[in-house]
């Protein structure tokens, strides 16, 4: 079975197939089975394939398959081998963890959407794009070459376009004007900027050493085929495109602006699968950045900067979903910075964890949205709780997860992310880190207690007819809750088991990262501080939900004397720092200018000589025209002399 | 035998006599006929110097001449008809479509 991996990104283009042809036909139902059949299929066979993966001796654990030649390159390289990139596959316990996650959380959110697109139009293309970006996420982590991790790479950006903009035609951004399909331009745009950097990087691979596959590339790192500054400048130029796909300082405004999307985008594309591909494709690499640790140093402070940053944003985003979307953006820093100080397991740890409860947390949104007759303003909301038990309670859940709180997901990842920090003698990017997990537990709380506590604030109308989700949305809802609560429990710290070593994923990822953990970090385990310091993001968590409590549920009103005492904070963060207009001032307007001053050396000068020419040959023609009588007999006179003069010429000579 | 400049001059006036009535009559078919006289002329001319030269090839010349007048007589008259339905008349200074 692992040897028919190359069919997982299949299953879900047939679905692109069936629906993009058939779609009209289908109806609502049809439709909706197709699409999630054919994700369902794709995570059985992912299922299937791994559980076959499990059982090779862990040395072994790599399946490749080349479903043949696609690139003859010639001569490159150090020692001028012939390159060729093949249509390549392959499984190794990396990509299991992310085929699984992909599949299976892919697989709840498009059930979740059918119940929450069903009264919208163009059902048919959100399945579509839905099953498109399904195949090339698969695409994306199951390629054995960077190549064709980018064919995926540019197909899920492509989908994220597409999915952004759907509602093309509804107003988005009241502060800035957007519509819709703006939104999504801008994401695509973004992501171009660090997609460049991410092919440089690549050319850069193929011309040191002839491969573009990962364990060739790996094994050229080892032999010591590249020089240092050339692993640093790949390192660099691969994390700016995971800078561009996981939306890190400075390229991470197009995330919350993909918001526009519908929800289950959002949940799917923009917080589970297609902004942590950077991070996978950063542990993918571990072997080159182990080698270069200036790049990994980069990593770690851009994670943790962008960890914090985001967070602080999200304290006073009053959209449900930007709130959500700030979080993304922070606990991906999260990722980074984790993979950045070497703690590559940690890193997909969190992914891992982050899905689950992320999703959870954006299907919970759309589940609010969807029963308030899309409000998304949690400054009109409140009071929900009794309305939608079950989106209640799971959204809780998940908020906790994220808070870290003990023994949910994201206690463990965190936690091990922390420690990864603090042991590998990252102190300043421990404490930032820590700083975010207490913002983190806020905003979460913050927007848990406005949105299903007190009293509702917004439209009686809307209040009246708020109800809970149909079935095929809350089941989905359930079972990331549960995930959410055990999703972590994969990953227990020997600490807390009394020393015994039931630390399974750490094992399981061990075969691909383990290299890069031996050149960065030696093992310096010390158990009292690693119980301190578990002990103390456990606090850090609660003060965190402890300070919520005290400003919005306790003494309701004391976040407006807060923001009216730290008046410039608040606008700050209410302003996002500026950053858009930043861009706008520094990139766009510049830009701008550049391009109306090549439209107008095209106009005036480029089509200007060949107008000119064109207005000479006219005038000419305006006074030879002059000449014509439209007399035929005018014409044989003239025509006589002519004959008369040339006869008197000849004659004279 | 005349003297061959005699008949010289007389193909010099028939050929003038042709050319002023190209440039005088307004009706295509008297064009055409002038057009004939001017290659007649032209005929007697080269006869004559056929005549002086007592070469062949000037009689050769004047079959060529005469091929092409028949052909041309075709063909013109054959425009003149087509023009003759299409705008009711053969007046050549009505036919002036190709003026700005």
């Amino acid at each position: 079975m692992a040897k028919l991996i190359w069919l997982i990104p299949i299953l879900p283009l047939l679905g692109v197939a069936v629906n993009g042809t058939l779609g009209g036909k289908l109806g609502k139902r049809g439709v909706g089975a197709v699409a999630c059949g054919t994700v369902l299929l794709a995570f059985l066979l992912s299922c299937g394939a791994v559980w076959e993966l499990s059982h090779l001796p862990e040395d072994a654990r790599h399946v490749a398959v080349s479903l043949g030649e696609w690139l003859p390159l010639g001569p490159l390289g150090a020692d001028g081998a012939l390159a060729t990139v093949d249509w390549g596959f392959a499984l190794d316990p990396l990509s299991a963890v992310m085929i699984l996650v992909v599949t299976g959380v892919g697989f709840l959110i498009h059930v979740y959407a059918t119940g929450y697109m069903a009264h919208e139009e163009g059902f048919a293309r959100f399945f579509v794009y839905m099953n498109l970006f399904m195949s090339m996420m698969l695409t994306l982590v199951l390629g054995s070459n960077l190549l064709v991790t980018f064919v995926g790479w540019e197909g899920v950006g492509l989908c994220s376009y597409l999915l952004i903009g759907f509602f093309y035609d509804r107003p988005f951004d009241t502060r800035t004007g957007l519509t819709c399909a703006d939104a999504g331009r801008k994401a695509f745009i973004v992501n171009r900027i660090g997609d460049f950097a991410f092919v440089i990087g690549m050319l850069y691979l193929l011309t040191t050493f002839g491969t573009l596959d990962y364990r060739g590339v790996l094994e050229g790192v080892n032999s010591g085929a590249g020089s240092h500054a050339m692993l640093v400048a790949v390192g660099l130029l691969l994390f700016i495109g995971a800078c561009g796909k996981s939306a890190q300082i400075p390229l991470y405004v197009w995330l919350p602006d993909a918001m526009a999307g519908p929800t289950p985008v959002s949940a799917l594309i923009h917080a589970a699968t297609m902004v942590t591909a950077g991070v996978y494709m950063v542990t993918r690499m571990s072997g080159l950045y182990a080698h270069a640790p200036q790049a990994m140093a980069v990593v770690a402070v851009v994670g943790a900067a962008t960890a914090i940053f985001a967070a602080t944003m999200g304290i006073t985003a009053t959209d449900i979903k930007k709130v959500l979307a700030y979080s993304t953006v922070s606990q991906l820093g999260y990722m980074f910075a984790a993979a950045g100080v070497g703690a590559w397991t940690a890193a997909i740890f969190h992914l891992m964890t982050h899905a689950f409860f992320k999703a959870l947390l954006f299907l919970g949104a759309g589940s609010v949205i969807h029963g308030q007759e899309g409000e998304q303003d949690i400054t009109k909301m409140g009071g929900l709780k009794e309305k939608m038990p079950v989106t209640f309670v799971t959204f809780m859940i998940a908020t906790l997860a994220i808070a870290g709180i003990v023994p949910l997901a994201g206690f463990f990842s965190k936690d091990e992310i922390l420690w990864g920090a603090f042991s590998s003698g990252h102190r300043a990017v421990w404490a930032v880190l820590a700083l975010s997990a207490l913002l983190t537990a806020f905003y979460m709380f913050r927007l848990t207690f406005l949105v299903f506590y007190g009293d509702h604030r917004g439209d009686r109308h809307v209040w009246d007819h708020a109800h809970e989700s149909p079935r095929s949305m809350t089941v989905p809802l359930m079972i990331l809750a549960v995930l959410s609560v055990v999703g972590g429990w994969v990953g227990i710290p020997a600490l807390l088991t009394g020393g015994r070593d039931i630390n399974v994923f750490h094992h399981w990822l061990a075969p691909v990262v383990g290299a890069a953990h031996a050149v960065t970090q030696g093992e310096a385990h010390s158990a009292s501080s690693e119980g301190l310091l578990m002990a103390a993001a456990l606090a850090v968590a609660l003060a965190g939900i402890g300070l919520a409590f005290a400003m919005y549920q306790m003494n309701r009103g004391s976040a407006e004397r807060l923001a009216g005492t730290f008046r410039p904070v608040y606008v700050l963060w209410r302003n996002l720092y500026w950053v858009d207009e930043l861009y706008e001032a520094v990139v766009l307007r510049p830009f701008y200018a550049l391009s109306r001053w090549f439209a107008a050396f095209d106009r005036w000068v480029v089509d200007g000589l060949v107008n000119v020419s064109g207005i000479l040959v006219d005038i000419t023609g305006q006074l030879l025209k002059l000449f014509q009588t439209g007399y035929v007999r005018n014409y044989a006179l003239l025509f006589l002399m002519g004959v008369v003069a040339i006869l008197v010429y000849l004659a004279r000579l | 035998m005349i003297d061959p400049r005699l008949v010289l001059v007389l193909s010099g006036v028939l050929f003038a006599l042709g050319a002023v009535g190209v440039l005088l009559h307004r009706g295509a078919i008297s064009i055409l006929m002038c057009i004939e006289l001017m290659l007649n002329a032209a005929n007697l001319a080269f006869i004559t110097f056929a005549r002086l030269r007592g070469g062949a090839e000037a009689q050769i010349y004047v079959f060529f001449v005469m091929t092409l007048a028949a052909a041309e007589a075709a063909a013109g008259l054959a425009i003149v008809i087509a023009l003759f339905r299409l705008r009711g008349t053969t007046d050549v200074d009505e036919i002036n479509l190709l003026k700005w």
